[in-house]
């Protein structure tokens, strides 16, 4: 059985940056986080990672830190988050109250074949089950005390406020189906992303 | 002449970092709770040292300069983020206190100590290392330059015989 999950990533990505101003920074994890920040419209200051696993959640805290009067948002999937989960406690220790994660959370490693991930059930059968490992309560239990779990449409609206404008850190883990979609890719060098965003912040590479 | 380990907070004041990210390190206690103390400088525990890449890049890409303090035992840890330096060629600084190096009695500090000059080269780090308290701020300074001014990724290794022999069996040695 997969996931009774019914809310469809890409238009909730670009629901969550719509009129997305200089005040807001944006890093996507690796892979399908990477083609939604880019699929709502590809722009300087996103930092749409094609690699790295496990590096958004400590590139987030340290792009907040560094600016404290700008948004940072964080986009990424379930199993780059459960890679890197001493992270949330390491954010949790700081507190950036302008740092907010969004976790898309489809129960499947995605780029692989749709494997059963470790937020997929228990008992779904030997090549299906998962772990039932629920990110929402462990960020919460890591200090992360602003942590929800978002499912139904009817509730998106107040997830794009709480995302953008709400004071952080705040976690969301949002349910989303399993889906074939096209690959909406952004430049892939790394140098060249990093300086245009450094430019379009700083005025300078 | 002053402490070695001052030696490097004045380095770090000079280039201007203000993020240091660091994980438990008898080694590094005294400059950890220098930075602490510090109003200039944010000081991060880490979980595990790969997440100081990742925070510094996240650090640079904000404007920001930061040195991560780590032990040779951790530098494993960080290999495969260690390539994110390259990839977003972006400056990275990073002081190790060593293990497994100068009269270590642990057996199992050597593997990752004597490994850890070859797996940073191999990630393309550039090295300076250090055992001599006089020659530590020229050192750390001449590394900061090295990648602050030339952006690249530089690690300082503090050699044991800088820090001392950990040697907590001494006193039932005797008994």
């Amino acid at each position: 059985m997969s996931s009774s999950a019914t809310l469809q990533r890409r238009p909730l990505v670009k629901e969550i940056l719509k009129g997305a101003d200089d005040n807001l920074l944006v890093i996507g994890g690796l892979g399908s986080s990477n083609w939604d920040i880019t699929n709502a419209g590809d722009r300087p200051l996103n930092m749409p990672l094609w690699g790295a696993m496990g590096a958004p959640l400590g590139m987030g805290l340290g792009l907040a830190l560094a600016q404290p009067s700008k948004r940072v948002l964080v986009v990424t999937g379930d199993a780059d988050v459960m890679m890197s989960l001493g992270s949330l406690a390491t954010i949790a220790a700081q507190q950036p109250d302008n740092l907010a994660i969004c976790v898309l959370d489809n129960e499947k490693f995605g780029e692989t074949g749709n494997q059963a991930s470790h937020t997929s059930p228990r008992n779904n059968g030997p090549t299906n089950s998962g772990a039932g490992a629920d990110l929402a309560m462990i960020a919460k239990g890591c200090g992360l005390a602003d942590s929800a779990t978002v499912r139904d449409q009817a509730d998106v609206a107040q997830l794009v406020k709480d995302l953008r404008t709400k004071k952080g850190p705040v976690f969301r883990l949002v349910k989303v189906m399993v889906e074939k979609l096209e690959f909406v890719m952004p430049p892939q060098d790394g140098a060249h992303l990093k300086d245009r965003f450094r430019q379009a912040l700083l005025g300078s590479a | 002449m002053s402490d070695w380990r001052d030696d490097i907070f004045e380095v770090f004041q000079d280039h201007d970092i203000k993020q240091v990210y660091h994980v438990p390190d008898a080694g590094h206690s005294r400059l950890i709770e220098a930075c602490q103390k510090s109003n200039s400088i944010r000081t991060l525990a880490l979980t595990t040292e790969e997440e100081g890449i990742a925070v510094a890049a996240g650090a640079w890409l904000g404007g920001q300069r930061s040195a991560m303090l780590m032990q040779s035992s951790g530098v494993g840890n960080t290999i495969n983020m260690m390539g994110l330096t390259k990839t977003l060629r972006f400056p990275f600084l990073t002081l190790i206190t060593m293990r497994g190096d100068y009269g270590e009695f642990n057996s199992w500090q050597y593997p990752m100590g004597r490994a850890t000059p070859t797996v940073l080269e191999a990630m393309g780090v550039m090295l300076y290392s250090v055992d001599k308290a006089d020659e530590v701020k020229a050192t750390v300074d001449a590394a900061a330059r090295t990648a602050f001014n030339g952006g690249q990724a530089a690690a300082v290794l503090l050699r044991q015989k800088l820090i001392g022999i950990k040697d907590f069996g001494k006193k039932k040695a005797k008994a």
